[in-house]
């Protein structure tokens, strides 16, 4: 198929590799080589720090995110917005809400969409790429068709247009938009990764030894599809993340904006970008952070689980 | 290979077909759409009513459905309702086809020039200053949304620079002959230099931006097949026969190294398209993406549906042109794609 | 000089527009019987120089202005006009449909087949330089909707050369004929030259034989930029020399930077609807007193509003005929809504409240800002909200008019300067978007506001609407108005000579680049 599947198929193989790996276990081998890996571990304490923060924002943020207590110093016709002062470090937003409040607490729904976006995904992905590779035969033909046609729009293009198409848009509509996108991308991975370890020595010493096909398309093969599933859960959190910013870029993010999220903060703050310019750097660095330390997290672990890799 | 491409293409017409069915369903059973967007707040509910009726809009899917198809089979896909009221649905399609197809090209191509050079230089000296430099540049390529990117470009390079222009395809009111539709290219065969130069300098900056992601990963496969090249037996071959460095460099590695770049350059054109809707947004650039995105923002179904349908009909050309030609240059892979 | 618009225009031929975009193209291009003077939106000689009426109201003479011809060379007389209007009332077929003709439907009613009853009687040319128009019942609004863009003069030579009414239905939605793509004719102090479409440009030039000064520009190019921060940074960028509708957020900004910020006299007004039907809460009036304490009108206009906005104490603002200051005002008093709220037995009352997304208008230039603010007041008396969010035509207006919103944000633009232009579009139907139908008083309010329109004494007339806002405001409350809000237009320090409009159709016929 196209090049984008390759990809997909080139990833799904490594698992393969690793199953007819004797006495190594994947996390094992794989940690050996990541443990002493930097750019695994700026990636890890980006994202460490980042879950941490979720977790503890609304405990740490100094005010409620949702209340406008600035609202007074707002003033539309000036173009005046709640400038830095006590109490309010980054000073306040469009209507006046704390914005440092509004950072902090972002990180949970920023969170949210990405893990959400990929546990869609994930499971959409799973229970294709699952029924396509365990059955074999007509299913697998329909699903893999399925699948094909999904891939054969652009990712965000696909996103963006089931973003448009909910009557009602909101945060889970986005989060839906966004995971949509991922689960061809999921299934296509698991049913390669089954693929490569139908007739792999352990399968095949599991199938002689009378264990039942339910039981090895549970027992062994899903466990061995782990890691390439983590490598690209981890790429697509953060491609989940950045297409929700550019759906709430084009006007098709959560219409409600008392729970702040960064790529919709980024995504209002457009029009003010040339006067306010902290609006939009602020949550767009954060985005970017973010983002950077999921791919490098993804990309260092794809080189672990990599037989020919380098590093 | 004859038998593999001609598989493909009606596996395009099949893409093709399930798509305008699935989302003219969803798109008719949303509310809004021709019927708001042509009656506005002006409207009440009894010349709502109305126009539905006039508009066939209640009447069941599957004979809008029908009308649809029959209609499409003449090439009527519709008229707009939102993005150019009035004009066909083709007709928006074919007029900014080009300004995306010139955007696109020059973003590959600056994607090309840059990406290409510097990752086989990061992967000659691999682990060096130029390579680390280059792989944080392209990681955070990827992590950097689009839009903002554009955003930053323009306020810097056009509003306070002043050195680009800030938005659209050509400055209004120049003296342009049209013929191809391509303003570089018909600024060319008519000779209106001053017209094509104008054209390309409002293409720049959103070329820049919409290059970023392929820049990236046109760049990372080059260091990495570079890589992969160089540690091949026939590279450490003729370097113990005693060949020097750049007789490799030209005659092995670098086409060697060429022939997954090239998968990648054309899979990344047609992921452009995608890449377009939020630059051409910015950069209020009359293209397809900017088409969609004001489509969206109106709810103008017709233009929807048609530009939705035409993208991903030209990211499968794409891929399957890319795919055949990959094909004929490596004779491996052709039982590999029959096989599938 | 180049000016930004927000969309290319949809088409050339203003009978069939209800786009802004086309209007400020044809307001270039065409001239109408009555014009209204510049900066204002009061009614003045156009192509007629001045006019009078029989008694009753239903005969209207208009002595037209002599050696005018259209761009194609023919000459402008009575004939042309009763031509005109002739061809406005026998629009047929697809023409008739809303979505084309929705300004003669607005205000002239049905067309010669009689379907449904017309204003629109005859038109006789009784010499060269004076029309004849009947209408069939006397109204406040005629001759004042002359002045409309859609009602301009356009060639008769040329409207039959390029097949002018030759609409269609295509699919969703319409086509149009060649003379409204590219061969609009009318009396305007530009021409019309071309229209680049690939480009999103139109470009006028001078029309060097215009009865009256001549446009100082030899071109004026109008370019379709779509994003709002894409025009301002065209501006910035000297790209173009102005453009429309500024967002409020920006004013300060353009002032500092030395561009001109000219302000039109706000001329529009934004309410909070009620609607009636589905909720029997708010058929209490108390209840709907009490959301008007609720709302603090004056810190909306103060944060959320650009410089000029005003509250609003009528449905209309205060240039329209008839406007009082002798009005229930609700000034903001959350104690009193709670009481008012705690009296109706509604302490705990629940109401589904829309507000739009993906949509700014001049007199809603951020609903999701103005919604938050709102909904902060709302919530504070202790009302529940059931938000609901909606793309503008993705289903906003759709629920807003089938009733689906209790409380809705919405608005109106003035078109003329008539109370009828306002308040007859909200209420004078009984199956509006108020659903007044339900109120016991609702088909009063109906014929109050249709009497009064029919009124042909001017000093009575205007004791009704005064009567009208006051009961519209104590009695009926069918919606609660907020603001007027002034849009603006802004131009490079260069351009001279432009007049906001509050109608914001400006003729750039006097503007020069200094």
């Amino acid at each position: 198929m196209s090049t984008r599947t390759e990809k997909i198929d080139a990833l799904a193989k490594k698992a393969g590799h690793i199953g007819d790996d004797p006495g190594v276990s994947l996390t094992a081998a794989a940690w050996r080589r990541l443990r002493r890996n930097p750019v695994f571990l700026t990636g890890g304490v980006i994202v460490m720090a980042f879950v941490v923060l979720a977790i503890l924002s609304p405990f740490i943020a100094p005010h409620d995110p949702a209340v406008p207590m600035l609202g007074d110093q707002v003033i539309k016709a000036r173009n005046q917005i709640p400038p830095s002062q006590p109490g309010h470090p980054l000073g306040g937003d469009q209507v006046g809400r704390d914005l440092l409040s509004r950072l902090l607490v972002g990180s949970q729904q920023t969170l949210l969409v990405g893990v959400l976006a990929t546990l869609i995904g994930l499971t959409g992905g799973l229970v294709l790429g699952t029924l396509a590779g365990a059955l074999g035969g007509w299913v697998d033909t329909v699903v893999m068709r399925a699948v094909d046609i999904m891939l054969s729009i652009p990712g965000l293009l696909l996103a963006v247009s089931i973003g448009a198409l909910f009557a009602r848009p909101n945060i889970y509509t986005l989060i839906v938009a966004v995971a949509t996108v991922q689960i061809p991308v999921f299934a296509r991975l698991l049913r390669g990764t089954m693929l490569a370890q139908r007739h792999s020595d352990h399968v095949l010493a599991a199938r002689a030894l009378g264990v039942k096909p339910r039981a090895i398309v549970f027992r062994h093969m899903l466990p061995n599809s782990l890691g390439p599933v983590i490598v690209q859960s981890t790429l697509v959190l953060a491609i989940s993340i950045i297409e929700a910013a550019g759906l709430s870029f084009l006007g098709l993010g959560n219409p409600d904006d008392r729970t702040p999220e960064w790529g919709q903060m980024l995504g209002t703050a457009q029009n003010v970008i040339d006067s306010h310019p902290q609006l939009a750097f602020w949550p767009a660095g954060c985005i970017i952070v973010v983002a950077l330390g999921f791919t490098l997290m993804g990309e260092s672990l794809r080189e672990a689980l990599d037989p020919k890799s380098r590093r | 290979m004859l038998r593999y491409t001609v598989r493909r293409l009606l596996q395009l017409v099949i893409v093709v077909g399930v798509l305008s069915l699935l989302l003219f369903a969803w798109l008719r059973s949303l509310p809004g759409g021709p019927v708001s967007a042509l009656l506005g707040e002006r409207a009440t509910a009894a010349t709502r009513a109305r126009l539905t009726e006039e508009l066939g809009l209640d009447q069941p899917i599957y004979v809008q459905y029908w009308k649809f198809l029959t209609r499409a089979a003449s090439g009527d896909f519709g008229v707009s309702t939102g993005v150019q009221p009035g004009d066909s649905a083709m007709e928006i399609f074919l007029q900014r086809f080009p300004a995306t197809l010139e955007l696109s090209f020059l973003a590959i191509v600056i994607a090309i020039a840059v990406g290409i050079p510097l990752g086989y230089l990061a992967a000659r000296r691999r682990g060096g200053l130029l390579d680390n430099m280059s792989i944080v540049g392209s990681l955070i390529g990827v992590a950097v949304p689009v839009f903002f990117f554009a955003f930053v470009l323009k306020q810097v390079f056009a509003v306070d620079l002043g050195w680009f222009p800030t938005a659209g395809r050509q400055t209004g009111g120049i003296d342009a002959t049209r013929v191809t539709g391509f303003f570089i290219l018909d600024g060319i065969i008519t000779q209106e230099w001053d017209a094509a130069w104008d054209a390309i300098v409002h293409l720049i900056l959103p070329a820049i931006a919409l290059s970023s992601i392929p820049f990236s990963v046109i760049f990372r496969i080059t260091r990495a097949s570079v890589l992969d090249v160089l540690d091949e037996d026939f590279v450490r071959t003729a370097e113990s026969k005693g060949l020097t460095t750049p007789v490799i460099r030209r005659r092995h590695v670098l086409r060697n190294a060429m022939l997954p770049v090239v998968t990648t350059i054309g899979l990344q054109t047609g992921a452009l398209l995608a890449g377009a809707v939020l630059t051409e947004k910015v950069f209020a650039f009359p293209g397809i993406g900017q088409a969609l995105a004001i489509g969206f923002e109106r709810r103008d179904y017709p233009v929807l549906l048609l530009l939705i349908i035409c993208a991903a009909g030209v990211f499968v050309l794409v891929n399957l042109l890319v795919d055949v030609s990959y094909a004929l240059i490596d004779p491996r892979i052709r039982t590999m794609g029959g096989a599938r | 000089m180049t000016f930004a618009t927000e969309g290319a225009p949809k088409l050339f031929d203003p009978f069939f527009a209800t786009d802004g975009a086309t209007f400020r193209t044809s307001q270039q291009i065409f001239e109408g019987l009555i014009e209204f003077k510049p900066g204002t939106a009061d009614a003045e000689g156009g192509l007629a120089e001045k006019w009078s009426s029989s008694d009753d109201g239903l005969t209207w003479t208009f002595n037209l202005r002599k050696g005018v011809k259209f761009h194609d060379g023919t000459e402008f007389n009575a004939e042309a006009v009763c031509f005109n209007f002739d061809r406005w009332y026998n629009s047929k077929g697809a023409a008739q449909s809303p979505a084309v003709t929705g300004y003669w439907q607005d205000n002239f009613g049905g067309f010669s087949d009689g379907a449904s009853p017309s204003l629109y009687a005859s038109c006789t040319a009784t010499d060269a330089s004076t029309a004849e128009v009947k209408i069939t019942r006397y109204t406040s609004k005629f001759p004042d909707i002359l002045g409309l863009p859609s009602f301009a003069m356009q060639s008769p030579t040329a409207l039959k050369q390029y097949d002018a009414d030759n609409v269609q239905a295509a699919g969703d939605s319409f086509t149009y004929p060649a003379y409204a793509n590219e061969h609009p004719t009318g009396t305007g102090p530009f021409k019309f030259s071309k229209y680049d479409e690939a480009n999103g440009t139109v470009e006028l030039v001078r029309n060097e034989d215009y009865w009256g000064d001549k446009a100082k520009l030899d071109k004026l190019i109008l370019r379709a930029v779509p994003d709002e921060t894409a025009r301002k940074q065209a501006l910035q960028s000297g790209d173009v020399q102005g453009y429309d509708l500024p967002s409020p957020a920006d004013w300060q900004g353009l002032k500092d930077d030395g561009y001109q910020l000219l302000v039109r006299p706000a001329f529009n007004v934004f309410y909070v609807g009620i609607n009636q039907k589905n909720n029997p809460a708010l058929r209490d009036l108390k209840v709907r007193q009490a959301i008007a304490y609720a709302i603090d009108r004056e810190g909306l206009v103060k944060q959320q509003l650009p410089e000029g906005a005003k509250v609003a104490e009528n449905f209309y603002p205060d240039t329209v005929f008839g406007w009082t200051d002798d009005v229930e005002k609700y000034n903001y008093d959350p104690d009193k809504a709670k009481s008012l709220l705690a009296e109706a037995g509604q302490s705990a009352l629940t109401v589904n409240f829309y507000w739009p997304t993906e949509v700014t208008r001049p007199y809603m230039p951020n609903p999701q800002d103005m919604f938050g603010f709102i909904r902060g007041n709302l919530e504070a008396v202790g009302v529940t909200l059931n938000v609901v969010s909606k793309p503008w035509n993705g289903g906003y207006l759709e629920d807003v008019d089938s009733g689906l919103a209790d409380l809705f944000l919405l608005g109106w633009n003035g078109d003329y300067n008539t109370p009828d232009n306002f308040i007859g579009n909200f209420f004078s139907a009984t199956d509006n978007r108020f659903g007044t139908g339900a109120a016991t008083w609702g088909q009063t309010l109906s014929d109050e506001i249709k009497a009064a329109d029919s009124e042909p004494d001017d000093a009575k007339r205007k004791g009704m609407y005064e009567d009208l806002n006051k009961k519209l405001k104590a009695e009926y409350l069918p919606a609660i108005p907020i603001s007027h809000s002034p849009p603006a237009i802004v131009v490079a320090e260069n351009v001279q000579g432009l007049v906001p409009s509050p109608l914001t159709d400006e003729r750039f016929d006097t503007v020069s680049l200094g």
